[in-house]
């Protein structure tokens, strides 16, 4: 015998089921119960940084969209820099009027997501190793198991995406795309989209974080 | 700083047909497994002055002219790491049916009939000790399509932080001595019987109110982080 290690083990995860607006995003359930919402605004009108939207859809094997998946976005603000203890870069200043976080659901009728946010800076990765601007997805829904993480990269971010550390860790180069967002400049307001395909063609490279 | 390698052999995988609406929603190709980086380490911070003072007691944060139908209970517990430690002012939410088995949802039609004076969710902050408490109705189980006679377990979603966005985590706790939990597939995706066993929170009467309301207790558990003095390096400056 040995001595045993007495670590704790990590609770399992559940879906968040076809009601998980209620505890999240309760205005999306149809009722209005907390004085303070989190939303899928992540800045105001003090926030750094260039203003952007992504939009998007979260696509089954079937190739049909779902009304009931719930996404939150974490991201650094626009100098490449963490609202977070943990993150001592000494390249970016915190700013006080981003958290960097924010969450939503895919619209009941069109199945859309939509987050207004800013577009970050790079982040040093590991072993100095730049990373190329981008955001962190968290995905859950009815019939998700445990919530599904994926990047979020900008198609005009080109010389930054190709020496992206985690972009050249995906072996099969056809799949680093379905983590680049193009950008749409025809409104008053750039629009990345980002459609999160969870099987089949196309589909999405999630990560084991 | 980085978070231990998640234990897969205790978390459902994506695919479990026995939840039949895995099947299209789950990923073929496998999870790229990524070492930690300041994306993943570091995550968001919540503070008390973005909560109300009814958010943790569903007894009365919906109330409008009494109170709610059913058991009422008190559900605490602490959020803790691999490593035994708390965490501290870390976000929970958690929501719920009714008494009756029903969601104050626009998309639930069950028949059960919906509480005026039910809002079904609410959230704490976990104080120095990782502790957090709320007081609510004890939910009711309620049949769901999976097959025709299917029904959930009485549960009570919980969604929980950490200090890091690796650390996010929704799951159900379940109620001891329910017997639907040994029926039900959604719990049955998980393939550790001690992990099932760790979602199913005890009574406590040691923390119930004598003669008012009854108390389950309920820890949940996060990942830990290393903390060897042998540190990769996860920033470049």
């Amino acid at each position: 015998m040995v001595q045993s290690l007495d670590y704790l083990k990590e609770t399992a995860s559940q879906t968040a089921g076809p009601y998980v607006h209620i505890g999240l995003i309760p205005n999306q359930a149809g009722f209005d119960i907390f004085e303070n919402n989190f939303t899928n605004l992540l800045a105001d009108e003090n926030t750094r940084g260039e203003r952007i939207i992504i939009e998007g859809r979260v696509i089954d094997g079937t190739g049909t969209p779902l009304r009931d998946a719930l996404l939150e976005i974490w991201q650094a603000n626009a100098d490449g820099r963490y609202n977070h203890e943990l993150d001592r870069q000494n390249s970016g200043k915190i700013d006080e009027d981003f958290r960097g976080w924010g969450r939503t659901g895919t619209d009941f009728d069109t199945a859309v997501y939509r987050f207004e946010t800013i577009k970050p800076g790079v982040v040093s990765g590991r072993n100095g190793k730049d990373m190329a601007p981008h955001i962190n997805f968290w995905i859950v829904a009815r019939g998700i198991n445990i919530g599904l993480n994926t990047r979020m990269y900008f198609a005009d971010e080109q010389d930054s995406n190709a020496a992206d550390p985690v972009l050249n860790l995906i072996e099969q180069k056809t799949r680093r795309k379905t983590l680049i967002a193009d950008r749409d400049d025809s409104g008053p307001i750039p629009v990345y989209r980002f459609d999160i395909i969870l099987q089949g063609d196309g589909e999405t490279v999630f990560f084991d974080i | 700083m980085e978070f231990y390698q998640r234990d897969r052999t205790l978390q459902p995988a994506g695919y479990t047909p026995i939840y039949k609406t895995s099947v299209a929603r789950s990923p073929r190709q496998s999870l790229l497994s990524l070492q930690g980086s300041l994306s993943e380490i570091t995550g968001p911070v919540f503070g008390q002055n973005e909560l109300g003072p009814l958010d943790n007691d569903l007894v009365r944060n919906y109330a409008k002219d009494g109170d709610p139908i059913g058991e009422r209970i008190i559900v605490h517990g602490r959020v803790l790491d691999e490593n035994n430690r708390p965490v501290p002012n870390t976000l929970v939410e958690f929501w719920q049916a009714n008494a009756g088995g029903r969601y104050r949802h626009k998309k639930d039609t069950y028949l059960a009939p919906i509480d005026p004076n039910f809002g079904g969710c609410g959230r704490a902050l976990t104080d120095e000790n990782g502790y957090y408490f709320f007081r609510t109705i004890k939910p009711g189980p309620y049949p769901w399509r999976n097959y025709v006679n299917s029904w959930r377990p009485a549960h009570i979603h919980f969604s929980v932080f950490g200090s890091g966005f690796a650390q996010r985590l929704i799951t159900q706790m379940y109620f001891e001595g329910d017997p639907l939990i040994k029926e039900c597939p959604i719990v049955h995706v998980i393939p550790d019987e001690d992990a099932i066993n760790r979602l199913i929170a005890p009574i406590d009467l040691k923390g119930s109110v004598p003669l008012d309301t009854i108390a389950y207790k309920f820890d949940i558990v996060l990942r830990g982080r290393r903390s060897t003095l042998f540190e990769n390096r996860l920033e470049g400056n």
